[in-house]
């Protein structure tokens, strides 16, 4: 390669390495900020702070959605599987909210630790599959905590 | 290797080369892309959880990763501006960075539309968002200075520079769904995982990708095509090609 | 065939207009910018061809018919 060649190109190569240390420390000092939201173990850790609005996301625990019948206030739990925060929330919720799904809730944590949401959003994963493969899956999930539950009972 | 590289440099070998090239890659283009659709459309399954709305994916993401694979190509053709000087390579850049702009917007337009039945929100300011909304701004910034910088070889250094600066943000688009939290999903395409779909889904969103993949080659011909008759109006073999009736 | 009817088809369980609003954006898009492309293309080689044949006019010897086509020449917009 031409000498003026290898040198603009070293200059080049400089000027990109440069900009990336430069843009990569500047997100990794700003990660939190980048952060979309607390997990519950951020919150339950008290790295969030109350009486701002910040937002919340985890997965719906199984089995703590609780909707009163004469309203549309519903409370349930946010988990990320290690801690879980009660959330309260006013108004509709997306048609992808279920137990079991991902969520991110926005609003203010009270001093009490519950998170009072005004806007829930349904989080969902990269997996894509016919509503007759799920339905195997869960199928197959369910004989096999079965087969789990009468094997432990076969041998007490 | 070098001797195709400056042979590449000339504007003449590569205009007779993509005269030569562009009704393949048109008819392939179009008929990759217009079967991954209709099949996306009609034929693949529905999501057990999205139901239809999912099948947004076969437009959206062939734009979104044409949109990330263009700026790539653009910085690459911005060192060769810079480090060997070779008009061609300015030549895509210009003619390919509408066309990045088009398949950035459409990319956040489609999101956008799936994102309210999904999500339950047009737009929100997560890592994956803004990153791609970045592009956007990328996109449009390189048109503009292109066409604020009267004389030709500084509007090719300086766009060539910008593009670069700008090509941080291709891998903070990739890996915004890893390194932070967002609202966005990690992608389904994975280049060392199997993908997370069936067959059934994943090959209309594969032949989708191809057609638009195509669909741009024709594009960025025929674009470089008009740059470069431009550029060269005054030169001898651009006067003999049309007096000819060469296109 | 996913669907039943050609119906069923277009309502997409309620998320025919989200899902029909995206392809229609995506069609009208690709083909504007394919067709703008091709028309523009086409405009500098005509402007070209126009520029060549009345330089060989000027040289030549059909001088004064070849003249009135100044008027008619379009001037390509260098963007």
């Amino acid at each position: 390669m031409h000498p003026i060649r290898k040198k603009r190109l070293t200059i080049v190569v400089f000027l990109m390495a440069g900009i990336a240390i430069a843009v990569g420390l500047t997100t990794y000092a700003l990660r939190q900020n980048i952060n979309l939201f607390y997990d519950p173990t951020q919150i339950a850790a008290g790295e969030a702070p109350t009486d701002v609005r910040i937002r919340a996301g985890g997965m719906v625990e199984e089995g703590s959605v609780q909707r009163e019948s004469d309203s549309l206030k519903v409370q349930f739990r946010v988990t990320d599987y290690s801690a879980s925060v009660p959330v309260q929330y006013d108004g509709i919720l997306p048609d992808l909210f279920a137990e079991g799904q991902g969520v991110v809730a926005m609003g203010r944590l009270n001093s009490e630790g519950l998170f009072v949401a005004d806007q829930v959003l349904a989080k969902h994963d990269e997996n894509y599959m016919p509503p007759e493969v799920a339905d195997s899956l869960e199928r197959a999930e369910k004989s096999r905590a079965d087969a789990e539950k009468a094997a432990q009972s076969a041998s007490y | 290797m070098w001797q195709f590289f400056h042979k590449l440099g000339s504007p003449k070998w590569f205009y007779g080369i993509a005269t030569r090239f562009m009704p393949w890659l048109l008819v392939a283009g179009l008929m990759l892309l217009l079967a991954g659709l209709v099949w996306g459309l009609a034929f693949a399954p529905k999501d057990y959880l999205q139901g239809n709305s999912y099948r947004i994916i076969f437009i959206h993401v062939p734009t979104a990763f044409l949109a990330q694979s263009m700026y790539i190509m653009m910085a690459a053709a911005g060192v060769v501006t810079l480090v060997w000087r070779m008009k061609l390579a300015d030549v895509f850049v210009k003619a390919v960075a509408p066309v990045g702009l088009v398949f950035t917007f459409l990319s956040l337009f489609t999101g956008a539309v799936w994102g309210k039945p999904t999500w339950g929100t047009w737009w929100i300011w997560d890592a994956r968002l803004t990153s791609m909304l970045i592009l956007l701004f990328l996109y449009g910034g390189v048109i503009a200075l292109d066409r604020a910088i009267n004389d030709e070889k500084s509007a090719a250094r300086a766009v060539a520079v910008l593009v670069l600066v700008g090509v941080v943000n291709i891998p903070i688009i990739k890996y915004s769904v890893e390194w932070w939290n967002t609202l966005h999903q990690p992608a389904t395409l994975k280049l060392t995982e199997e993908p997370s779909m069936p067959t059934e889904m994943l090959v209309p969103l594969l032949l989708s990708i191809a057609g638009l993949y195509l669909l741009f080659g024709w594009l960025a011909c025929l674009r470089m095509k008009t740059e470069i008759l431009v550029r060269e109006q005054r030169t001898r073999w651009v006067k003999d090609m049309i007096m000819a009736g060469g296109r | 065939m996913a669907f039943d009817s050609f119906s069923a088809f277009l309502a997409m369980e309620g998320h025919g207009p989200y899902v029909w609003t995206c392809y229609a954006v995506f069609v009208v898009f690709v083909a504007g910018m394919m067709f703008w492309s091709a028309r523009r293309n086409r405009a500098v080689i005509e402007g070209c061809k126009r520029r060549f044949e009345q330089q060989q006019g000027t040289s030549g010897q059909d001088v004064r018919q070849k003249a009135s086509a100044t008027f008619t020449r379009v001037e390509v917009s260098q963007d």
